[in-house]
C-alpha cells in the first residue's frame, strides 16, 4: 500500500495510481497541496508505487 | 514528467502554465518572474531601499531571499504579535531570526509590539475594543507599525508576500459583496499618495501559493509551517478553497481572474468614482494618514482617548495628555 500524510492525518491507497488520483481519493485538491516523497518534490503524474510514503505539504494559508 | 527546458525529471508542473521544470529551472523560472512583475508594474528600482514585511511563513521569508538573490536593498521587518497559542509568535520569530542571520547584508527590524504598546494582540482582542475580531485587529496594528517604520526608516516601499491566491480570493470576497471602495484600491501597487503613506507593493501578486511553497521547499526555507492560530477557518481560505476548485477543471482560472481585473481598471472598462477613496487626514497623535477625523484608529486601540480627548482633537487642539 501507498501511505499519504496530510498535517496530522494519514492515509492508505492503492499502489499504481498517480499522486492526483491518490490526492483526490482522501479528498484534497492537487492544486492545495506539494507532494513530496523521500525529501524530493514530485509531480502529479508519478505513479505511486507499493510501499511508498508521500508527504503532503499544505500551500493554503490564510489570515 | 520532464523539464521542459533540459529533459530532466520535473519537480513542479504549473498547468496553468502548461509548464513543467526540474529543480534548477524551476528556481531561474520563479526568481526571473517576480523580477519581470517587479518591472511590469513598475513596483520599484534596483538602487531603492526596500523594507520586507516578513511574518516567518513561506511567502514573505521567499520574498525576502528573491529579492537578496536579485541584489535588491532589502531589509526585514517582522512584528512579534506576541501569539503565545503553540507558541506561534516565538516559533515564527526564530524562523526569522534563522533566515536573517544567514543574510548578513540584510538588516532585520523586530516590533514587539507587547514591549512597544502595553499589550500582545490576543489581549487587545480581550479587551473586546469595539467589538473587532483578532484578524481586523491585528491586520491594523500591522498596516500600522509596517508604515510607521517604513516612513521613520526611510525606506522607499513596503513589499508584502502577498501571492496571487491571497490577491484572487482578496478579490472574490470584494466583489461578492460589490466593495468598490476595496475593489478601487486593490492592485499590486499601492501608491505613496499622501504624506506619511508609505508606499506598498507585491512582489509576487502574479504567483500562485503552490509556486511560492515549492520556492521555499527547494530552496530549503526553514519557515513556520502550522498556520496562525487566529486564521483557521477563515474567510478568506474558504475562498481559496473554492478558487482551487475552479482551477482543477479550467487551469490558470485564478490567474485570469485577477490580471483580468487589473486590466480591466487598467483600460478603464471597469471603472470606480472618485469619492469612493476616502479622503485622509493626519492622525492628531502619531501623525499618520486616516480616513478618521482626530485619532487614527490605532490610536484609539492603544492610547483608549476619553471621549473629552477626542473632542478636543476634533477641535484642533495638540495639547492632548493620553493615559
Amino acid at each position: 500500500m501507498v501511505k499519504l500524510i496530510y498535517r496530522d492525518k494519514e492515509w492508505e491507497v492503492r499502489p499504481g495510481i498517480t499522486v492526483k488520483k491518490a490526492v483526490e481519493e482522501v479528498g484534497l485538491l492537487i492544486e492545495a497541496v506539494i507532494p513530496v516523497k523521500d525529501g524530493k518534490l514530485i509531480t502529479e503524474d508519478t505513479v505511486l508505487k507499493d510501499g511508498d510514503v508521500v508527504k503532503l505539504i499544505a500551500v493554503i494559508s490564510g489570515g | 514528467m520532464r523539464c521542459r527546458k533540459c529533459g530532466k525529471e520535473a519537480v513542479m508542473n504549473m498547468r496553468q502554465h502548461k509548464l513543467a521544470l526540474c529543480r534548477d529551472h524551476y528556481i531561474e523560472w520563479f526568481v526571473e518572474r517576480t523580477e519581470k512583475t517587479i518591472r511590469l508594474y513598475k513596483m520599484f528600482r534596483r538602487e531603492d531601499k526596500i523594507l520586507v514585511a516578513v511574518s516567518g511563513g513561506k511567502d514573505s521569508l521567499s520574498l525576502w531571499d528573491v529579492l537578496l538573490r536579485l541584489g535588491y536593498k532589502a531589509d526585514g521587518m517582522y512584528i512579534n504579535l506576541g501569539i503565545e497559542h503553540q507558541g506561534y509568535s516565538q516559533v515564527s520569530l526564530e524562523k526569522v531570526k534563522q533566515f536573517a542571520s544567514a543574510h548578513p547584508e540584510a538588516e532585520l527590524h523586530i516590533v514587539d509590539i507587547k514591549a512597544l504598546y502595553g499589550r500582545s494582540i490576543p489581549e487587545f482582542a480581550r479587551e473586546s475594543w469595539r467589538g473587532q475580531r483578532v484578524c481586523a485587529l491585528c491586520g491594523l496594528v500591522k498596516r500600522h507599525e509596517m508604515n510607521r517604520l517604513a516612513i521613520e526608516g526611510g525606506y522607499y516601499a513596503i513589499a508584502t508576500g502577498h501571492n496571487l491566491d491571497d490577491e484572487a480570493a482578496a478579490l472574490l470576497g470584494n466583489v461578492l459583496r460589490w466593495q468598490t471602495g476595496y475593489l478601487a484600491r486593490q492592485g499590486p501597487v499601492l501608491p505613496s499618495d499622501y504624506p506619511g503613506l508609505a508606499r506598498k507593493v507585491k512582489p509576487f501578486c502574479r504567483m500562485y501559493e503552490r509556486e511560492t511553497a515549492a520556492y521555499a521547499l527547494l530552496m530549503g526555507i526553514d519557515y513556520i509551517y502550522d498556520e496562525c492560530p487566529y486564521a483557521v477557518g477563515s474567510t478568506s481560505i474558504f475562498y481559496k478553497n473554492l478558487l482551487n476548485q475552479l482551477e482543477r477543471n479550467s487551469p490558470g482560472s485564478k490567474l485570469s481572474f485577477y490580471l483580468s481585473f487589473l486590466q480591466a481598471k487598467e483600460e478603464g472598462r471597469v471603472r470606480f468614482k472618485e469619492e469612493e477613496a476616502p479622503p485622509l487626514h493626519a492622525c492628531q497623535r502619531c501623525g499618520q494618514p486616516t480616513t478618521a477625523p482626530g485619532y487614527c484608529a490605532f490610536c484609539r486601540l492603544v492610547y483608549k482617548p476619553s471621549k473629552e480627548e477626542v473632542e478636543a482633537a476634533l477641535e484642533g487642539s495638540t495639547d492632548v495628555e493620553f493615559a
